[in-house]
């Protein structure tokens, strides 16, 4: 053979590298683990220029088109608006650390509890992850340059800003005490308070769902990049369409029953008040036909967050992904069947009851197919112990407990006891907060990286998530076992014999206020000191990590194709299927 | 619903058409993406007017007499002018809509602004017989601070006069109130939205004379046609059921 | 008197321990699941836990014989869950039919009740062990609630309607009534107590408290003085207006030609709004009560209209203008 021939190069080239060839080959028969290395992917070349340094000046954020700015924007109000309420949740929790009524005049603590009920729902769940982390999410992650209507998008925020300006002139006029749920005749004839003020705030927010959502409808369907298929999708964006669905849907239908509480409180007229021939009971089927529907808007899209937590940090696809999808599609429309559970205890037909008792069991089993499949996940993949995933694990715990303790309320029996107590509360919270905010925490922790190019530090974060876990059990537990005893809600002064779960919850709030106060701290902080991330810091499959952090202004400097599954880490020849005999890997 | 895979983004010879908003790879995904969010938009519409539909089918089942009674005293003629007129514009919008899909240009502002004409007889006719109302004290409650609701009643024997309330048995003052609180809130807020639509339509209006559509990119056209035959047809169910309930009774 | 265990309230009423079977079951599944999933995580998030920095796993296939399993079985929990809660839910809302009436009227920020021999209460209800009580209430103002944690009942109480609630006590003692629906400034002070008193001392107390006028009789000197007697007889045997005796309870046809059951709000309704249910073969021509007639005169007129028996023969309430009574007098 001659020396410089290609077989003799071959050979050569074999046994030189034998030693890495045989390691290659070796580690993952022993170790079993795939051979592919992680940056397969290739890092855009990093420019200077993104998103946030591409124009500069206030009229450039006030008048954008870009979606990642409107994010920013909605991101800086949201927040806003949840410190608001939160300084109510405060003053609720200082008032209820004695029986007696001794902090706040009782007016005072009835426009104190609406008020952080109408602020944490209206200005702050609702709109909280699709607003800020959909907006900057959605279209990157199907691959297209902004969502369809970037100028709707913008109007949303203005929107929403207005409904604030409006009800936050309401609190300052001098506040609303109806409870968030506006019960009618209280509400329009007995009600002293800015009633009339707070609808019109909450109508003109409502717009601002909306919009919203159709624009992640229209985006969805319209705007993904080529070989993004339905099923390519990530779950993040599956739990938005649903989403969306609900805020479409549901939101008019609210805004017409505020619309019509507010002529009847101006005009006299009696559509919900019986001394005038109307029926209040009306009013309840109006309210909660959207308020039900409504608490699926807080959780589907935190919900959508955890799926990618869950997949990414265990860098495995989420087990049963089409069931994790279509559980999302389900749980929206199920949604809107079971209104009726918040009216068992009045004077509803007993057999109306049993319908709505039935219903919303059924929509309880998407939720658990969720839990379960989240759970699954985690079964041989390779979990990382970051921020995020503490969040993720924390959501799973807090929203199995939550949705159960629904069940409670759903067993119409149980619920004739329980209804109007706090175990209501505690229930919902659980959902709320330790569900739908761990889940907003836990993205934000997430995609910090990707909005800001910096990263927040990873210590602190760890420690706020396990502060913030303990906080909040402390804070709501109690509040179950309070309830199940008779302490009604929305109570002022109490019977002694409460007092003592209610200064654990009292405790619980302080410690859950102060881990929140510390990502408030090292986010703020790390936008000037944190670390720079790279385009990809986790390492991760997804369409959004493929471009630079933080994005240029068209997301993607070129148009992508999509090749591959969703949470694809590991190709599809090697996947192994439970309880099958493991295929031996072939001899080189 | 419509999937676009945009393969064709790279040979569209509509690339750069001056309307082709930046992030929108060609002007198919862009028409495509505008009438998806007219509809979804028409959808939440639906859900709004759904909530009074809901009110109106809870009292009328309540108060049939009353309702009766309150329908017959509106005006017939008027109404059924008014739903001519509205399904007549309805047909010019379409019109409007066809000739700029084919770059008529004449023509299509032709059918504009007679779509625009009849919707503004339309809201005409509405405030007479909201005029009407204010005269007979039918607008309800303290709407209007110097007018509350107090119609004059028919009586046994009395001359008739359309201007009185003929109640039929079982009706009584009050549950007609009901009926003209839900008749104001509903038509009411459908005359708002026409004259959004119109609004709209002297904006599709200035920019046909301009010459901003053509047969590439015409889809404001299109999406406000939407916009204007939801509005029609939101129209064609409130006529029924409000003007139209116990005419079989003798009319007083 | 607290129970023993410090999760549940007192229990005395013949469902309490039926509502807190259930809801120990709950807790149990709740329990159960909580910890299953808690355990799992932390086991797979230990065992699996990323040992080196760029590894990763082979995926694993999705398995529809896992998702079966795990859907249909939180199906069947759910629905024993649901059936169970209905079956109580039925004992809890279907007032029997012998029970002794008390009626109701809820305010801002009080309770007035009045028992059906007359007995006034102000936020207080006292009741004897081991009798059937039906509580028949309405709202002057707002929504309230009748809320008695020791039964594990409560109901809306809802102005322009009447709701029932019914119990019955099984254990002396005294125990907590809540207002649970929000109604305004005083809300949490619309709280008093449930006496719950064996038979005899309840006779006593019965004997001892100088009660007003039984409810059928006051709502009797009503049917006078407002003139309802003038077209329905002094007795209620009709006259320009329908009968009234014995009609309660059973069914009427109106004008429209349907039928409707002669009940509380039947009545009510026939008072404050006379034109919206005409009782056929007769005309329009009864005034409106609407206003000039407060909840607890409607209350009294309509304990007196149940009274009348069928045949137009004296009323037993005329006889029975005393005070005490044992409440074993059976008003229909």
């Amino acid at each position: 053979m001659p020396p410089g021939s290609k077989t003799v190069k071959s050979i050569r080239f074999v046994i030189l590298n034998s030693p890495c060839l045989l390691f290659v080959i070796f580690v993952p028969l022993v170790a079993n683990i795939s051979m592919r290395p992680i940056e397969y992917y290739e890092p855009p070349v990093p420019s200077k220029v993104n998103y946030i340094n591409a124009q500069y000046g206030l009229k450039s954020w006030l008048l954008t088109r870009d979606h990642k700015r409107i994010a920013l924007l909605y991101l800086g109000s949201i927040t806003f608006f949840f410190f608001i309420g939160g300084l109510y949740a405060l003053m609720i929790r200082l008032e209820l650390l004695t029986p007696q009524g001794d902090f706040l005049q009782s007016a005072t603590y009835n426009k104190v509890f609406t008020q952080h009920g109408i602020i944490m729902i209206f200005f702050f769940l609702i709109p909280s992850i699709p607003a800020t982390l959909g907006n900057f999410l959605v279209p990157m992650m199907i691959g297209a340059k902004d969502l369809a209507f970037p100028r709707i998008n913008l109007l949303s925020w203005y929107i929403y800003l207005l409904g604030g300006v409006v009800t936050i002139y309401a609190l300052l006029a001098g506040g609303v005490d109806t409870g968030w749920t506006f019960y009618t005749p209280f509400s329009t004839t007995f009600s002293n308070s800015y009633v009339v003020a707070t609808g019109l705030g909450i109508f003109i927010n409502g717009f601002s769902s909306i919009l919203t959502g159709l624009n992640f409808i229209v985006t969805i369907h319209t705007m993904r990049a080529p070989g993004m298929t339905w099923f390519r999708l990530p779950l993040f964006i599956w739990a938005h369409y649903a989403t969306s669905l609900i805020m479409i849907l549901g939101t008019p239908v609210i805004a017409i029953t505020i619309l019509l509480l507010a002529f009847e409180r101006v005009s006299r007229v009696g559509i919900f008040d019986p001394a005038l021939g109307g029926d209040p009971i009306l009013f309840q089927h109006l309210f909660w036909f959207y308020s039900h529907p409504a608490v699926y808007i807080m959780i589907l899209p935190s919900m959508g967050v955890i799926s990618e937590l869950i997949a990414n940090f265990s860098r495995k696809n989420i087990f049963g992904y089409s069931f994790v999808a279509f559980s999302s599609l389900a749980i929206a429309v199920f949604g809107f069947l079971v209104w009726g559970h918040h009216l068992f205890v009045t004077s509803q037909s007993v057999y109306a009851g049993m319908i709505f008792s039935f219903l919303s069991f059924a929509v309880a089993i998407p939720s658990a197919i969720k839990v379960f499949n989240w759970t699954a996940t985690l079964y041989k993949s390779s979990i990382s112990y970051d921020t995020p995933m503490l969040y993720a694990l924390g959501f799973i715990g807090l929203f199995t407990v939550g949705g159960m303790t629904g069940l409670f309320l759903a067993s119409l029996a149980v619920d004739v006891h329980l209804s109007d107590t706090y175990f209501v509360v505690a229930h919902f919270h659980y959902i709320m907060v330790g569900g739908a905010l761990m889940g907003y925490l836990g993205g934000l922790h997430y995609w910090w990286p990707k909005i800001t190019g910096r990263m927040y530090p990873e210590g602190w974060g760890r420690f706020s998530a396990l502060v913030i876990f303990v906080g909040f059990n402390l804070t709501f537990l109690p509040q179950f076992v309070a309830g199940y005893l008779g302490m009604p809600r929305r109570y002022h002064a109490y019977p002694p014999e409460f007092q003592v779960f209610n200064v654990l919850s009292t405790a619980g709030a302080s410690i859950l206020g102060f881990g929140m106060l510390i990502p408030a701290i090292y986010f703020v902080w790390s936008m000037r000191y944190g670390k720079r991330a790279e385009a990809n810091p986790w390492h991760l499959p997804g369409l959004e990590w493929r471009t630079q952090s933080p994005p240029p202004t068209e997301n993607f400097e070129v148009t992508p194709i999509v090749t591959w599954e969703a949470y694809e880490f590991a190709p599809a020849e090697e996947t192994e299927v439970i309880g099958k005999f493991k295929p031996e890997l072939e001899q080189i | 619903m419509a999937d676009v895979m945009n393969s064709h983004a790279t040979t569209s010879g509509t690339h750069g058409h001056r309307a082709l908003q930046h992030h929108f790879e060609n002007m198919e995904q862009q028409r495509e993406a505008g009438t998806l969010g007219m509809w979804v938009f028409l959808v939440t519409e639906i859900m709004f007017f759904g909530g009074m539909f809901l009110a109106y089918t809870l009292y009328r089942s309540k108060y049939p007499a009353a309702f009766a009674s309150a329908s017959n005293h509106l005006d017939i003629t008027l109404g059924a002018l008014n739903t001519g007129v509205l399904i007549l514009s309805s047909f010019t919008m379409a019109m409007a809509v066809y000739f700029t899909q084919v770059g008529k240009r004449r023509p299509q502002i032709f059918c504009l602004i007679a779509t625009l004409i009849l919707g503004l007889t339309f809201l005409g006719v509405k405030a007479k017989e909201y005029h009407d109302k204010y005269e007979d004290r039918l607008i309800p409650g303290y709407l209007i601070p110097g007018a509350p609701f107090g119609p004059a009643v028919q009586k046994e024997g009395e001359p008739p006069d359309h201007h009185k309330l003929h109640l039929l048995p079982g009706a009584t003052v009050e549950q007609v109130q009901m009926f003209y609180w839900i008749y104001f809130a509903m038509t009411g807020m459908h005359a708002l939205h026409m004259i959004i639509g119109a609004g709209l339509l002297t904006f599709l209006l200035i920019f046909s004379i301009k010459g901003r559509f053509d047969p590439e990119y015409h889809s404001p056209v299109e999406v406000i046609g939407l916009y204007w035959h939801f509005v029609d047809i939101v129209w064609i169910f409130l006529f029924p059921l409000l003007y139209l309930l116990g005419r079989h009774f003798e009319h007083g | 008197m607290q129970s023993w265990i410090p999760l549940v309230p007192d229990s005395a009423s013949t469902f309490s321990w039926k509502v807190d079977a259930l809801y120990f079951y709950l807790s149990g599944v709740t329990l159960f699941f909580t910890l299953l999933i808690s355990a799992v995580l932390i086991f797979f998030v230990i065992r699996y836990r990323r040992r080196t920095p760029y590894e990763i796993p082979r995926p694993v296939a999705g398995s529809h014989k896992l998702e079966t399993l795990w859907t249909i079985i939180p199906f069947i929990i759910a629905m024993t869950m649901f059936g169970w809660g209905a079956q109580v839910y039925f004992q809890q809302y279907k007032p029997p039919a012998n029970a002794i009436e008390v009626y109701v009227v809820g305010k801002q920020w009080m309770w007035k009740l009045q028992h059906a021999t007359g007995q006034r209460e102000i936020n207080q209800l006292h009741v004897p062990v081991g009798r059937k009580i039906k509580l028949i209430m309405t709202s002057e103002d707002a929504i309230h609630d009748f809320f008695v944690p020791a039964f594990r009942t409560k109901m809306d109480v809802v102005p322009g309607k009447y709701t029932t609630l019914w119990f019955e006590a099984t254990t002396p003692g005294t125990y907590h009534l809540f207002c649970a629906e929000y109604c305004g400034m005083n809300h949490s002070g619309m709280t008093g107590s449930i006496i719950v008193m064996e038979p005899r001392e309840f006779d006593n107390w019965l004997s001892g408290s100088t009660g007003s006028t039984t409810p059928a009789a006051a709502g009797q000197q009503l049917f006078q003085t407002l003139g309802c007697a003038s077209c329905h007889g002094a007795n209620g045997e009709g006259g320009r207006g329908p009968t009234l005796a014995g009609v309660f309870g059973n069914t009427t046809q109106l004008q429209t030609g349907e039928s409707v059951r002669v009940d509380e709000g039947y009545v009510r309704e026939s008072i404050t709004n006379p034109q919206a249910k005409l009782v056929a073969g007769f005309g329009p021509i009864m005034p409106t009560f609407q206003g000039q007639i407060s909840e607890d005169q409607l209350v009294q007129l309509i304990a007196f209209i149940k009274s009348l028996p069928a045949g137009g023969q004296t009323p037993a309430s005329a006889q029975a203008a005393r005070p005490a009574g044992s409440p074993a007098q059976n008003l229909k």
